[in-house]
């Protein structure tokens, strides 16, 4: 197969809009598609957000007084599923996978850029229907993991909605996973191997062969759920000799390695920023490589470890630990990596670097309850707790949102061609480091002492490490102002950035900015050492770190 | 040089281990143990404490500093050094993880056992349930742990229905209906759990036990309290609107008094 690199000058592609209602259009421009995931996915994030503001107001006193139970209930899954479907998953592979891949592997475009265009456009559909659902019968009501008998016995017509949507949310990302793999593997340009590449085209791989292999499984697992709705099947439902636990086996299998496909996109946007930022190499880039495909596989044979309370038999607890436990291995060498990578540099303390290094303290904490969780004496007391609930945001909010926010610092210039505020960057990182610690580290108490998640009221004696809690996401509510009056202010009266503020090597930063529409003005450069940076030292901090 | 900075590096790793001990030891996060397997539990849980500690000062340690040592000074240009990578060094950082990751493998997986994770499940316990055909599932501590079996020869059979949203117990001995558990303190319960709807969770924070209580899938949870009060029982799977109001209590009494409620409620007195 022959892969062209000329200029797409197809008539469609000529009719585009251009200016600001190109990002309302149906573009194959994989960098204003990449934009659009970004806009949508950040939307879609105030409104999760909002909805996260709903519960900690309904928790600051231990009964249900701020609204009825069905509502919460709708309010708790609305958030998770809008988190999970249409923030992370699309902000951390769609916006920055199609931004940058085409970038990174010296192509002009994605693969297939009419897919990549009807991948994103099923996203906004998908989440306006998810979030009417509420204002039609009630949205759904049974979390984001809809256990049946649960999700078969509340209402139908939100639980229907809140499937359909994540039926074509989950299609969305299938079509991202194939386009990033078709991408990745025969986009390359001429001369570029595998092992040449930025260390996020192989977290994107890892990722997408993730997405490829276990969102089908969800779509299948919710079919069939759906059918238990709507033609009264038996799958999953018990009073007609269906069972609850296949479906939670089938579930976890994609919304397990669905943890990896929120992160390690994140860990590889992190092994872009830091080496940039630090003025030194990627420390390990081979072994990095290594631990993101045993992730993958890890990833992959983990899942039961959701259901360890669901009366698993002894062995499957066994193997699951074990498997669970050896995740910790790969993840702490990308760790020590970046430490490293931080070791002897020449480290710019800006946004982007506060937001990445907030990134790996958070996640260390949330990685080391996460070998906790693993085994099953311990995960059984605090399963389905807010100990859980803590680990999960430490994951996901102190892992990849931060990844995000330290992402949109490092590449705006690149973006708009305009540079963010720094000193409104560093206070937007320091609130919502306190907030976010402030709000989820004391959840961990709360767990251990007997709070169960995805509750309204609760015992009172759990009242002020809640009110503390609800503080903690009120600063992380404030913390959204400056970074949105940043961005708004930068847009229209920020700096210029130049073509490549950070003085980078990775091939998106040795073209203009904002980037021609096909990327660069002549031939695609050839990047053989995107992490080229480091002079030769022979003092003796390269000793000590022999 | 290198001598100085491996002497610094282990006095670092000393402090920092002594300091995890002192903290695990000194931070408790638990509420009371009131079963047998709760002190298990708690080892458990101190060890993990121990190494998390450790691994998130040691890390958080080294990213501040590395932030304020290595931060690019007002007027300074050029780069960090050339470091691409260190082979031994990345040996040693993949292999201590794996080992730490074994040992607790390792020594989680005692523990399972100790709670009696992989005994054999026990049909005997209700003397009803030889005959029927039904699949049933354990809970953690399925199965006896340690002695407790040889102490108290057969254990007391409760059954439990769980619906939206209270927790039912039945007594086959003396056909009693509660809606609050009552048990002897030191005496095996074996606890068969079935729910009526949808999926409920049993769970007694100071038993440090849970097992969910599954539509169509009888369970069965063995524990011995250990302590005399009254602990809540608490509902931890999503089960409807009112999930979080679903609670009950478990009131652990003295082997006489427990008999004294069981003759009391007992219809075969009426």
């Amino acid at each position: 197969m022959t892969i062209s690199l000329k200029p797409n000058n197809s008539p469609s592609e000529k009719l585009q809009p251009t200016g600001w209602l190109k990002y309302l259009s149906f573009s194959l421009d994989h960098k204003v598609i990449g934009l659009q995931y970004l806009i949508c996915g950040f939307l879609f994030y105030l409104v999760g957000g909002s909805l996260a503001g709903a519960i900690r107001v309904e928790l600051i006193s231990p009964l249900s007084d701020f609204m009825p139970r069905e509502v919460y209930n709708q309010v708790l899954t609305l958030h998770g599923t809008i988190m999970i479907f249409l923030w992370i998953v699309p902000v951390v592979n769609g916006a920055f996978g199609n931004y940058l891949i085409p970038f990174y592997v010296g192509a002009r475009d994605m693969a297939f850029p009419r897919l990549n265009a009807v991948a994103f456009w099923l996203i906004p559909p998908s989440g306006l229907m998810l979030i009417t659902s509420y204002f039609i019968n009630g949205a759904a009501q049974s979390g984001w993991t809809a256990y049946p008998p649960l999700s078969i016995t509340t209402p139908a017509a939100g639980q229907i909605i809140w499937i359909l949507s994540v039926l074509l949310l989950g299609g969305s990302s299938i079509f991202g996973g194939i386009n990033f793999i078709a991408t990745i593997l025969k986009l390359r340009r001429p001369g570029l191997k595998l092992m040449q590449l930025p260390m996020y085209c192989w977290a994107m791989l890892g990722t997408s062969i993730l997405v490829v292999l276990s969102t089908p499984v969800l779509a299948g697992t919710l079919i069939l759920l759906s059918f238990d709705i709507v033609a009264h099947t038996g799958f999953f439902n018990p009073s007609l000799g269906g069972n609850v636990i296949v479906y939670q086996h089938l579930f976890w299998f994609y919304s397990h390695p669905a943890v990896y496909i929120m992160v390690l996109p994140a860990f590889g946007l992190v092994s872009e920023i830091l080496p940039i930022h630090s003025r030194k190499p990627l420390f390990g880039y081979t072994t990095m490589v290594f631990s993101i495909m045993g992730i993958v596989v890890l990833g992959l044979v983990v899942w039961a470890h959701h259901m360890f309370t669901s009366g698993t038999p002894p062995w499957m607890r066994l193997f699951f630990t074990i498997a669970t436990a050896f995740i910790a291995v790969p993840t702490g060498i990308k760790f020590f990596n970046w430490v490293a990578t931080l070791w002897g540099g020449k480290i710019s303390l800006n946004a982007a670097m506060l937001f990445s290094c907030g990134f790996i303290i958070n996640f260390v904490l949330g990685g080391i309850t996460g070998v906790a969780l693993a085994q099953v004496p311990f995960d059984v007391h605090v399963h389905d707790t807010y100990f859980v609930v803590a680990h999960f945001h430490y994951i996901v909010y102190g892992g990849s949102v931060f990844v995000i926010f330290s992402s949109i610092y490092h590449w705006f210039p690149k973006f708009t061609g305009k540079m963010l505020n720094e000193n409104l960057g560093r206070f937007h990182f320091i609130i919502t480091f306190i907030g976010f610690n402030l709000c989820f580290a004391p959840q961990h108490w709360l767990g251990l002492n007997g709070m169960p998640r995805r509750v309204a009221e609760y015992d009172p004696q759990f009242q002020l490490i809640n009110q503390i809690s609800s503080v903690g996401a009120l600063l992380m509510a404030i913390s959204t102002l400056p970074f949105l009056w940043n961005i708004f202010q930068s847009i229209l009266y920020g700096d210029d950035a130049g073509n490549n503020p950070w003085d980078a090597l990775t091939p998106e930063w040795l073209t203009s900015s904002p980037p021609p529409v096909e990327n660069w003005e002549g031939e695609a450069p050839l990047v053989l050492e995107p992490y080229g940076y480091g002079e030769k030292d022979s003092n003796n901090t390269q000793e000590e770190m022999k | 040089m290198p001598k100085l900075s491996a002497i610094l590096t282990l006095t670092t790793s000393l402090i920092l281990g002594i300091a995890g001990v002192w903290i695990a030891y000194n931070v408790d996060m638990l509420p009371v143990s009131a079963s047998m397997n709760a002190p298990v539990y708690d080892e458990l849980y101190r060890v993990l404490f121990i190494i998390g500690v450790i691994l998130f000062i040691g890390m958080t340690a080294l990213v501040i500093y590395s932030l304020i040592q290595f931060r690019r000074r007002p007027g300074e240009t050029g780069d960090g050094i050339d470091l691409e990578g260190n082979i031994s060094l990345e040996i040693f950082w993949t292999a201590v993880p794996a080992i730490v990751v074994l040992f607790v493998g390792l020594y989680s997986y005692d523990i399972y056992d100790r709670m009696g994770g992989m005994q054999p499940l026990m049909h005997d316990h209700s003397g009803q349930m030889d005959n029927q055909a039904e699949r049933v599932w354990g809970g953690i501590g399925s199965g006896p742990i340690e002695s407790s079996s040889k102490k108290n020869s057969s254990s007391l059979p409760i059954e439990l229905t769980a619906m939206q949203f209270a927790f039912i117990f039945h007594y086959p001995k003396g056909d009693i209906i509660s809606g609050e558990l009552h048990v002897p303190v030191g005496k095996e319960i074996s606890l068969k759990m079935e729910s009526k709807d949808v999926i409920h969770a049993f769970w007694v924070p100071q038993f440090r036990l849970k097992q969910d209580v599954i539509p169509g899938q009888p369970t069965i949870l063995n524990f011995t309290p250990t302590k005399t009060g009254n602990f809540p029982i608490v509902c931890a799977e999503l089960c409807g609107p009112y999930h979080g109001g679903m609670r009950s209590n478990v009131i652990v009494d003295e082997q006489e008094d427990f008999e004294t409620w069981l003759t009391e409620n007992s219809k075969e007195s009426i």
